[in-house]
């Protein structure tokens, strides 16, 4: 049973590499790759009901005992976020025939959206340090790929900033594991977790974990190291885009996330201070970029940035109740970004511009689209009763309850213009005078609302059905603050 | 021992980081090259050196080096070799479309 764990990597690999194979027929690979979606969220459901029953599966990968082989560990955390992954890749396998050309769409495009998902179920769930960096390396070779999908000009200008950014993460990601190494003589999680609570020099380790912090929030556009993530952002195609903001940046937090509540948990007044203070920033820069350009794709991509924020704050606070905030506002932000991302390029095609300033009135003409990106937003922004209230409210929860004042104004400052930048695209965009000379595509339409409308309704159901969700996200809080259930449940002394 | 291979991955990594702010495309793509020279280096001196003969069981050896460290970098060559082959096709693209290797020019319309 235990083998359970390596099916959320297996699957999608080898659908990757029969999709690379019979690239030719180009309708066979779509049903092909619909098919494996779907076959994979039904594994991925499955060993979460299990998870959830039986407790967290282990497994030893090749028969080595714990600390020898490698781990793959799937708790619930990991597995939640599998199953969003799964969720997401599933809107987005409906969503690309639609919205990718003949071209691009034969230049293995399903092969490197599974070779994506692959790393990114294989980040979420390994137990080795050096070999989350090989899963990074695959998602991040996969998104490569994806990023110049389609060869334009500034598709290159772009993507050339994204790999060299990514390039220069990696190589400090490996010095940090060797550091790491060169202390504490491994890189399994759980053995080092083990074995820092018995090393002399803690200020090594509290260097150490601020490298590996850094190294993380460059994945994860963490102020100041968003620099690189706008753009590139903007520039592939929509369905490019929403797997790029839902998966990639959720990642760095989840990592994070990890390292600071298993490793480097004896230190907490420096790093969880530095935390709070980059959370602030960032919420602020990102918002500010959100307010300043009239691009509607890069508004979207620019509220990526306070959402990292916010999952930076829960980190930060350190508490039972801001932690379950930071993974309820986790698993909500990967729907709701994926749902928006894919919104945004729908309106841009169908309007025929990204430009803000040229749109009016769509919503006499696409009705539907208009009522779904309505939600969308305020979903996004924090309102009752949608997912992205309670995430918030637990967050300011946390953070009043730790007399964090500043922090708490600050988001919920953020919020409002969170709110402000989107709605700005619903009654710029939508409202407004019939434009009489304008011909809708009414059929692409209807084909662009069916994936966004099942993420929009995820989204809804993960707010309004709140009680199904928040004990598990409470159970998985209590277990991320309690290493020693993590370090047992592996090395099982 | 450690200490010369320390400053010299040191060296290793201020090169490539002078390289990486240039201008041209070649000279980022050797800055990358050099900055992962630099972090393999780190590696193998931070698995700690001179402690055996070559991890390879052989009868009446007793101490080995640590083979740990050799795996890994193994791992990490193949792929920043892939990555490096990729980043080079990419500035070749790039260059040849925009007709200039200068990062600074390199130029697009974003709303298209």
């Amino acid at each position: 049973m235990s083998n359970l764990a390596v099916l959320p990597i297996l699957i999608p690999l080898l659908s990757g590499i029969i999709a690379a194979l019979m690239n030719r027929k180009q309708r066979a690979v779509r049903v092909f790759s619909t098919i494996m979606m779907l076959v994979n969220l039904g594994v991925t459901a499955y060993i979460g009901w299990y998870v959830f029953q039986n407790g967290p599966v282990i497994l030893e990968t090749g028969g080595w005992k714990a600390p020898y082989g490698i781990i793959l560990v799937g708790d619930m955390l990991a597995i939640l976020l599998v199953i969003t992954t799964n969720i997401i890749g599933l809107a987005c396998v409906f969503f690309a025939p639609k919205s990718l050309s003949e071209k691009q769409e034969s230049f293995y495009f399903y092969t490197f959206f599974f070779m994506l998902i692959s790393g990114v179920s294989g980040a979420f769930l390994t137990g080795d340090l050096f070999n989350l960096f090989v899963f990074f390396e695959v998602l991040l070779m996969a998104s490569y790929g994806l990023i110049t999908l389609g060869g334009e000009k500034v598709q290159f200008r772009e993507s050339i900033k994204y790999v060299l950014i990514n390039l220069f993460s990696s190589i400090l990601f490996v010095t940090v594991v060797s550091f790491l190494y060169s202390v504490v003589g491994t890189v399994n999680m759980a053995q080092i977790a083990d074995r820092v609570q018995d090393v002399e020099q803690k200020g090594i380790l509290t260097t150490i974990g601020i490298l590996l912090f850094f190294v993380f929030a460059t994945k994860a556009a963490v102020f100041p190291l968003y620099y690189w993530l706008p753009k590139s952002y903007v520039v592939p195609n929509p369905v490019v885009s929403a797997l790029f903001g839902a998966l990639l940046t959720k990642v760095g937090i989840y990592s994070i996330l990890r390292m600071f509540t298993i490793i480097f948990v004896h230190e907490v007044d420096l790093t969880h201070q530095l935390f709070l203070w980059l959370a602030a920033l960032t919420m602020v820069f990102g918002v500010v970029g959100a307010l300043s350009t009239n691009n509607i794709k890069l508004i979207v991509t620019y509220n990526i940035i306070p959402a990292v924020g916010f999952m930076l704050m829960g980190i930060g606070i350190f508490t039972e109740v801001s932690i379950a905030g930071t993974v309820y506002y986790l698993i909500h932000d990967m729907v709701v970004k994926g749902a928006l991302f894919l919104l945004v390029g729908a309106i841009a095609y169908l309007a025929g511009t990204s430009d803000l300033r040229k749109m009016h009135g769509l919503i006499h003409h696409y009705p539907v689209i208009g009522w779904l990106f309505f939600i969308a937003c305020i979903t996004l922004a924090g309102i009752p009763p949608f997912s992205g209230f309670i995430g918030k409210i637990l967050l300011l929860k946390g953070g009043l309850a730790q007399d964090q004042i500043f922090i708490v104004i600050i988001g919920l400052i953020t919020s409002l213009l969170i709110l402000f930048s989107m709605i700005r695209i619903f009654i710029q965009g939508f409202w407004g005078e019939k434009d009489e000379s304008f011909q809708p595509d009414k059929p692409k339409a209807r084909a662009f609302a069916w994936p966004i409308g099942f993420l929009v309704f995820f989204s809804v159901f993960l707010g309004v059905g709140a009680e199904f969700v928040y004990p598990i996200v409470d159970e998985i809080s209590n277990t991320l603050l309690d290493p020693s259930i993590y370090i047992e449940s592996v090395l099982k002394e | 021992m450690e200490i010369v291979t320390s400053i010299l991955s040191g060296i290793l990594f201020a090169t490539g980081i002078y390289n990486l702010l240039q201008k041209q495309l070649l000279r980022i793509i050797i800055g990358t090259a050099l900055m992962s020279h630099g972090a393999h280096l780190f590696i193998l001196t931070m698995g700690k050196l001179k402690r055996g003969k070559p991890p390879i069981i052989v009868e009446g050896v007793e101490n080995y080096v640590d083979p740990l460290p050799q795996a890994l970098i193994l791992t990490s060559i193949v792929i920043s070799f892939g990555v490096t082959s990729f980043l080079l096709v990419l500035a070749y693209r790039a260059s040849r479309l925009n007709g200039t290797d200068n990062m600074e020019e390199l130029r697009g319309n974003e709303n298209e």
